[in-house]
């Protein structure tokens, strides 16, 4: 029938409750690009058995009550669901097969979704290039020598390549939006506590944060709506009204303020990420928007003060992963304390080793003062600088990466250059306020760049509005030779 | 402030992961390059700034005192890679 | 035990040495379920029925906060005289062992839900004030069983995420003695306030037991060692002992006290090193990201202030005020909120003085050797009653009424019963008494000449004879009339 590669979540959803697809079709559609799609690496775990048993099912129910009635969706595995293996993309979790499922996947699977497979993604979530799981790296469809990003590059590289119409991710100092950003596709992070942590693998909790990444702004907002929501298990969740996101998405934007702040313009910025910028600022003064320039002076003090607080967290939610209760447990180890090093030894990477290191190392006696103690007060400067400029302004346009894809390889010997991947998205984290990457370009070699819109904490309709505005005024369009079928 | 190997060895002797003298190498001028990348917080007086815990402006909703939960002893040992009907089992330490 | 003045001193040839005590007592929260999830806390479970996924760290879970653990912890914060802290925040304690499923602990570092507070003891030479430092709220950590099997260790995580209230004294106390009345004196407390049972042999109490020592008359305080997880009030003693004198022997021939942590040794009767060669702990003590701050209301507090129940110091104040008992007495008869409770039942109807040396006296002596609680004694207080007020009327004298209540606590019968069908009423009539008492002496004439002449030690044997004549029942005071009376003539 139609050639769902061509679709976006919403109309699928349409097609479906409309009667012209059923869920069965829809989803063999997405199996059979899957299968063909090896190449990629972007699943770890398919379970299509359980999916077709599921669309079969809704078929023969036909319950179109859902958001997401039908629609086959694949999900980043960090999200714990019951009875289909959870690895995290860890050695150490390769066999886990969760008895629960996550307050977030319960929440799709609640408005008429299935599942599809589990998305590959750098370990435990610690990565800007998808080279770090242990299930091997992701290639972005882009192009086969590419990184699709980090960590959820598996969603993303999925999502590019028509592998599932929609998925979600997490964001713990950008994984959703750089991603976005590398394949052309759009990712959100919402604001800190509106989607519920309960039954995801935890990274760094004051900073993780579940969102979706679809192919247009109006699917995120559709996948939005129906992952958010309050969560009494989840005690940092934001107990608040559902919004409407889908239904009161509009371009509306006259006379809104946008904030253009001087310290994203960074040294050695290429020249096409500026011209991107300038191009956004262009469509959303067309648009009727009004642009202003804001100072969010301690910026450059994002990233460093990230890589202390995220190892630091990091170092201890992964301190339960000791062979005793599930997961891997190391053959050797005479008494328990080898028992517990040779698994952690054999079971983390090397960039899981390198934050829960320096994790441990700046919450130690000595170190707290000097590192975690004083990285929290430098993220409260940070909170200020945008608590304070959203007081004039109601949304901030920025870049979302320093650059396109990188090469795969191109920056695994060196961890600084690769944490600098998160220059732009890695802000908005630690303020615990929502952003969103959309596609605005490509760059000379053809390949994707993001733009990303930031606005204050549980303003989600605002910047899901804007963004939809700027869609419109970019009109990007990204199609892909299949070459990895 | 620089780290060497032997504060390498003890911070990972306290996250209890076994290192080989390779990874130990490498992993020091790793942790060396990244401490040092940090170190430019200290560019900035934060003398009076209080520490910012949690980006939320909410205090704990405590839950109330019933019994929901527990009673799956099977799912909880499930996943256990040595255990027997009752219980997790596990080297002994050494003492 | 009547000394008058504190004297708890270890005297060696050189020195005279004083002991500084500071204790850690681990109170487990009376709740239904755990403090961050809702499994049970019932002692005595099979092995890991009482854990959920929360309390076994599984991926992805998340604490969520009891509301009556809170309440809990500010009662035993008012009945500890302390200050309430309105602002508290829980932080992770980091360390590796099998039964701590996370690899932290959730306790409380620099923010406690409780501030400073004070203890009063009622010691023979006074009443000392013990200072409180803190009392905060954590979880207690699973089972770690290691003699089922020679390689393998069991665990069972039923215990893990219990609510412990871990309450921190300053270093006041200055002997076993102190020690012993401090903890059964939080235990009271706790257990009035019904906060905490306070059962050491189930472990809902346990105590770390910090020790230092130094030279009568110095002020500076000496190093201190931990003394780990002592679970009963008697090895507290004795560890406090072996310890000081290993740390004054130490100090003597010249050497240091090196700070460690040590375990009491019950069988070997001393502490040995606990630390292994390896790093001390180092708990990287931080903020939960996944709990925030913890906010209290006062009006929260003021309302558990108005519903707390009369407290062991109240009470004693108001027993020794209302019902003219002695401080030693008072002390004694509150000490148990059972105790009390019992003590207040019985008086309801019968007289003060008599029930208070009853129960102090007889019915302890009973409970002690069968080693019961008093709300398992056979002898209800109803029963006690109304034996004393057969005291009380005469019915029977306080001798018979021993016999009674040895019956009483054979049968769990009721005294009245017991007199009717034992005949053992008291003989209270002057007529027949003086029948009897003249028998006596009739048959006993050439005794009577001997008394008469001068030997009034024979005066008890009459008693005696009249006593046996009358199979024990004579009312006492009559025959003493009766027979002073015949004697004069």
């Amino acid at each position: 029938m139609s050639d769902f590669n061509k679709s976006s979540l919403s109309e699928i959803v349409s097609l479906i409750k409309s009667k012209k697809t059923s869920s069965l079709e829809v989803t063999n559609h997405f199996i059979k690009n899957i299968e063909k799609s090896k190449k990629l690496n972007s699943f770890i775990t398919t379970c299509f058995e359980q999916s077709t048993e599921n669309a079969k099912n809704f078929d023969k129910k036909k319950n179109f009550d859902g958001l997401l009635s039908g629609v086959p969706l694949a999900i980043k595995d960090l999200f714990c669901t019951k009875n289909v293996k959870t690895t995290a993309g860890s050695k150490i979790l390769e066999n886990f097969i969760p008895t629960y499922e996550s307050s977030v996947t319960n929440n799709l699977w609640s408005e008429g979704a299935i599942l599809l497979g589990k998305l590959n993604f750098d370990e435990f979530a610690m990565g800007s290039s998808n080279e770090t799981s242990y299930f091997g790296n992701t290639i972005n469809p882009i192009g086969k020598d590419l990184v699709p990003g980090g960590s959820s590059g598996g969603s993303a590289s999925a999502l590019a390549a028509n592998l599932t119409p929609a998925t979600i991710g997490t964001d713990t100092g950008g994984s959703i939006r750089q991603p976005a950003s590398f394949t052309g596709t759009v990712g959100l992070k919402p604001t800190y506590g509106l989607c519920s942590r309960w039954g995801i693998v935890a990274f760094a909790s004051s900073l993780d944060q579940a969102g979706p990444m679809t192919k247009n702004v109006e699917d995120c907002a559709l996948l939005l709506e129906a992952m958010s929501g309050y969560d009494k298990k989840d005690s940092t969740s934001i107990n608040k009204k559902k919004e409407k996101y889908s239904k009161n998405l509009n371009e509306k934007i006259k006379g809104l303020k946008i904030g253009i702040p001087k310290e994203y313009r960074v040294d050695n910025m290429p020249k096409e990420i500026d011209n991107l910028w300038k191009k956004g600022v262009d469509i959303l003064k067309k648009s009727g928007a009004k642009i202003v320039d804001i100072s969010l002076p301690h910026t450059k003090y994002a990233l460093p003060t990230y890589y202390i607080v995220a190892p630091a967290e990091a170092s201890s939610n992964l301190a339960r992963y000791d062979g005793v209760k599930y997961g891997y447990r190391s053959k050797k180890g005479k008494n328990l304390i080898e028992m517990y090093e040779n698994t952690r030894g054999e079971g983390f990477g090397n960039e899981v080793k390198r934050r829960i290191l320096i994790g441990t190392y700046v919450l130690s006696s000595g170190y707290y003062d000097a590192y975690y103690l004083k990285a929290q007060k430098v993220r409260k400067l940070i909170k200020n600088d945008f608590d304070k400029c959203f007081k004039n302004v109601d949304a901030i346009l920025t870049p979302s990466t320093p650059s396109s894809a990188f090469k795969i390889g191109e920056k695994t010997n060196d961890p600084i250059s690769m944490y600098l991947n998160d220059i732009f998205t890695v802000p908005v984290n630690l303020a615990g306020i929502p952003a969103i990457s959309i596609p605005a370009g490509q760059d000379d070699k053809g390949h994707p760049l993001g733009l990303q819109l930031i606005t204050k904490a549980l303003d989600e309709q605002k910047i899901l509005n804007i963004a939809f505005a700027m869609e419109k005024g970019i009109g990007f369009k990204q199609s892909l030779s299949r070459w990895w079928e | 402030m620089s780290i060497d190997k032997n504060q390498v060895k003890k911070v990972a002797k306290l996250s209890r992961i076994s290192l080989d003298d390779k990874k130990l190498e490498s992993l020091s001028k790793d942790l060396a390059s990244i401490l040092n990348f940090v170190e430019q917080l200290n560019e900035l007086d934060t003398k009076k700034i209080e520490p910012l815990n949690s980006v939320i402006d909410k205090t704990l909703e405590p839950r109330s005192d019933k019994i929901d939960d527990g009673k799956i002893k099977n799912e909880i040992l499930k996943n256990s890679p040595d255990k027997n009907e009752d219980f997790f089992i596990v080297p002994k330490v050494l003492e | 035990m009547e000394k008058d003045k504190f004297d708890y001193f270890i005297k060696t040839e050189k020195n005279n040495w004083e002991v500084i005590i500071g204790l850690e007592v681990h109170a487990q929260v009376i709740s239904d379920s755990k403090l961050f999830s809702g499994s049970s806390t019932k002692f005595g479970a099979k092995p890991n029925t009482q854990v959920s996924l929360v309390d076994s760290a599984f991926p992805g879970m998340l604490p969520v906060i009891n509301e009556y653990c809170i309440e809990q912890a500010v009662k035993t914060g008012l009945g500890l005289n302390a200050k309430i802290n309105l602002h508290s925040i829980f932080d992770r304690k980091n360390y590796f062992y099998a039964d701590l499923p996370a690899g932290y602990q959730i306790s409380q570092y620099k923010n406690p839900i409780v501030g400073e507070g004070v203890v009063t003891l009622d010691m023979p030479y006074g009443s000392k004030k013990i200072g409180i430092e803190r009392l905060h709220l954590e979880q207690d950590a699973g089972k770690s069983i290691h003699d089922l099997s020679p390689d393998n260790t069991f665990v069972d995580l039923n215990r893990s995420g219990v609510a412990l209230m871990e309450i921190v004294s300053k270093p006041d106390l200055r002997s076993p003695d102190e020690v012993n009345s401090y903890v059964k004196k939080l235990r009271s407390i706790m257990r009035y306030l019904g906060t905490c049972d306070g059962n050491m042999q189930e472990g809902s109490l346990r105590a770390d037991v910090n020790v230092s020592v130094r030279k009568k008359g110095e002020k500076k305080f000496g190093t201190r060692c931990e003394i780990k997880n002592v679970n009963s009030i008697k090895f507290m003693e004795m560890a406090i002992d072996s310890e000081a004198k290993r740390q004054i022997e130490l100090l003597e021939s010249g050497k240091t006290i090196e700070q460690e942590t040590r375990l009491f040794d019950t069988k070997k009767n001393e502490t040995r090193s606990m630390r292994s060669k390896e790093e001390a702990h180092d708990y990287r003590y931080f903020p939960d990201p996944d709990l925030l701050p913890l906010e209290i209301k006062q009006s929260f507090v003021d309302s558990l202030k108005k519903k707390l129940p009369e407290l062991p110091d109240e009470k004693k104040d108001r027993f020794i005020k209302k019902f003219k008992l002695t401080p030693y007495e008072s002390n004694v008869l509150v000490s148990e909120i059972d105790i009390s409770k019992y003590f207040e039942e019985v008086i309801k109807n019968a007289d003060i003085k008599l029930a208070k040396n009853w129960i102090i006296v007889e019915l302890f002596a009973v409970l002690n050797e069968k080693n019961l609680d008093i709300k398992d004694s056979p002898v209800s207080p109803k029963n006690l009653a109304s034996l004393v007020n057969a005291i009380s009327s005469g019915e029977i004298s306080g001798k018979i009424a021993k016999k009674v209540f040895e019956i009483m606590v054979e049968t769990g019968g009721e005294p009245s019963k017991i007199i009717k069908e034992k005949g053992l009423k008291q003989q209270s009539d002057p007529k027949e008494l003086e029948k009897i008492v003249i028998k006596v002496l009739g048959e006993n004439s050439d005794k009577v000449s001997e008394y008469k002449s001068g030997k009034e030690k024979l005066y008890g044997f009459f008693v005696g004879e009249i006593m046996k004549a009358s199979s024990g029942k004579a009312n006492p005071k009559l025959v003493n009339d009766i027979l002073k009376e015949k004697l004069k003539k």
